[in-house]
């Protein structure tokens, strides 16, 4: 009786060897389960959808935004003329000292 | 070397794009785009630009001519806004570009960014009047006692200037963020498709569109899926189709219905439940769909595989070719980069004999349906030398290495190529890495 249980184990155990050999994606979603036991069953639920259609980063509000974009300009030129005198609140700043609001469109390496 | 249509040789012709390896975001180039003649050849990137270049032709009833594109015209297509309602910034990055087929002398593009389509026109000027009565050359104007005749202004050659302008602007029609557009046969009418809808314009009017899809569920909770691609049939001006997210394909017959939410055919393939995972219906989402220049088949592009579609047969696919199918067994590393999700295009040649799609590590693959051959190769400065033949490049899945071979674990993932395009009539390719564009030509053409 015992050769019989021991048989039966040894085909389930094979059925699963044949699973992990037959698909390495399963072999993947089982090394994936281990990695974040968190992960909820349906993948391609509402849930990644949702994320999808509302991609893009969110702001609190314009002037967040428009202070965000400032700082990617200027780190992306600094070939900026750095001459200018610094604007640190100590005087009132004139029209000629303040950076101009858009700064010339960078053409395409494309173009080069 | 024989390779894919019997005698296809694959040479460097040209690189445009900056040698550096810091690229910066917006030098990421989006899109690529023949137009119907290949004389043009038009990128989109992410900083909202366009560049178009123009093919030279010397000499070419001469064997082995080679052809250049030179730049003809770039201009800036969209810059980056802001939702106000939303809080959300919307990108400047040109999804697509969707040339006209040419009426006149301009030419004409679409061009769109997540939610903005727009209409340019690019027209050529080489002369100009000169010898106004009222007006110095440079502008000034005369004092009007000093005219004493009168004068017709002449018509003066002048250096070519390529003028770009935007002649439509079609906004505020698209919720979700648009993912394709597509002229129709009919030269007036165009869609655009976002995640959940599609709509039909026509091109003279900005102020009104149709909403001909609409998958949104009156839950969001209750959603399965989405749209990602959408394209008008080449000749039937009533008939488009559309991919989702789920790996299915709807075609639709506008004269059926005002609103197409219900499909005139669905093509997917069934799939074997027993080996679904985790990941199957995210590998399954289709990430292009394009018709074949005859319009009877369409050929759509998962993860993993390019497929081909008889529009006769909804049952499953006439022919399958795998793209990187050692990829199968990395997927958990790929779903945790986000590589997973990367889309990838694809497109047929001329005469719809051979398909085209890119994949990682810079390499692209090629698979020639008629002679069941395919080839992988590689966009790289290293090969390119001015007509240098490239060297088919394979990747080794597991086991021994063999010389030349590249082991999957070696594989660039940053370099995907995700847009290519080939010349309407020529064996011409343009091949776009993350910020340089590859020109490749056939050897004997």
């Amino acid at each position: 009786m015992s050769e019989e249980a021991e048989g039966t184990r040894t085909l389930e155990e094979q059925q699963e060897m044949d699973d992990k050999v037959i698909s390495p994606e399963k072999a993947e979603e089982a090394k994936l389960k281990a990695r974040y036991p968190n992960l909820g069953a349906k993948p391609g639920g509402s849930d990644l959808l949702r994320k999808r259609l509302q991609k893009g980063q969110k702001y609190f509000d314009s002037g967040d935004y428009n202070m965000a974009k400032a700082k990617m300009k200027n780190k992306q030129l600094p070939s900026a003329p750095p001459e200018k005198t610094e604007i640190t609140g100590g005087h009132i700043p004139t029209p000629q000292d303040l950076p101009q609001r858009k700064t010339s469109i960078v053409t395409s390496k494309l173009a080069g | 070397m024989a390779g894919p249509g019997g005698d296809m040789q694959w040479c460097f012709s040209q690189v445009k794009g900056a040698i550096d390896d810091d690229v910066a975001e917006a030098d990421i180039i989006s899109t690529v785009e023949f137009n119907q003649t290949g004389e043009l050849l038009a990128t989109g990137d992410k900083g909202g630009r366009v560049v178009i270049f123009q093919q030279e032709v010397e000499n070419k009833n001469q064997p082995q001519f080679r052809s250049e594109y030179n730049v003809y015209s770039t201009f800036q297509s969209h810059e980056p806004e802001f939702d106000y309602l939303k809080s959300l910034e919307i990108e400047e990055k040109i999804n697509k570009i969707r040339w006209l087929p040419q009426k006149n002398a301009a030419q004409f593009l679409l061009s769109t960014n997540d939610k903005t389509i727009k209409l340019w026109k690019i027209s050529e000027r080489d002369r100009r009047p000169e010898g106004y009565n009222l007006k110095e050359e440079d502008g000034r104007y005369k004092d009007p006692n000093t005219i004493t005749s009168l004068r017709v202004p002449v018509l003066m050659p002048m250096d070519l200037m390529v003028e770009a302008s935007p002649r439509r602007v079609f906004a505020n029609a698209h919720t979700y963020h648009i993912n394709s557009v597509s002229v129709n046969s009919d030269n007036e009418t165009y869609l655009s498709a976002d995640d959940l809808r599609i709509n039909l314009w026509h091109l003279e009017i900005t102020d009104r569109s149709f909403n001909i899809v609409d998958i949104k569920p009156a839950n969001m909770e209750e959603l399965t899926e989405v749209i990602t691609a959408a394209e008008f049939h080449p000749h039937q001006c009533n008939t488009f189709v559309y991919s989702s997210s789920k790996g299915t394909i709807r075609l639709c017959d506008m004269r059926a219905a005002a609103l197409c939410d219900k499909h005139s055919k669905l093509f997917e393939e069934p799939e074997d439940p027993s080996n679904r995972s985790f990941f199957s219906e995210i590998i399954s989402s289709i990430s292009d769909v394009k018709f074949s220049h005859n319009g009877r088949y369409m050929m759509t592009r998962d993860y993993l595989s390019v497929k081909i579609w008889d529009l006769s047969m909804e049952s499953r696919p006439v022919e399958t070719y795998q793209v990187h199918e050692y990829l199968r067994s990395k997927l958990c590393s790929l779903y945790e980069n986000d590589c997973i999700f990367d889309k990838f295009e694809c497109c047929w040649n001329g005469n719809d004999s051979v398909v085209m799609t890119g994949s990682y590590n810079n390499f692209f693959r090629m698979f020639d349906r008629g002679h069941r051959r395919d080839v992988t190769l590689e966009a790289s400065r290293e090969n390119s030398k001015p007509m240098q033949v490239l060297k088919p490049r394979k990747v080794c899945a597991g086991g021994k290495r063999k010389k030349d071979e590249i082991s999957v674990d070696s594989l660039d993932f940053n370099k995907k190529i995700l847009h290519t395009a080939w010349h309407p009539q020529d064996n011409i390719i343009a091949v776009a890495t993350t910020n340089n564009l590859y020109i490749f030509q056939d050897k004997v053409n």
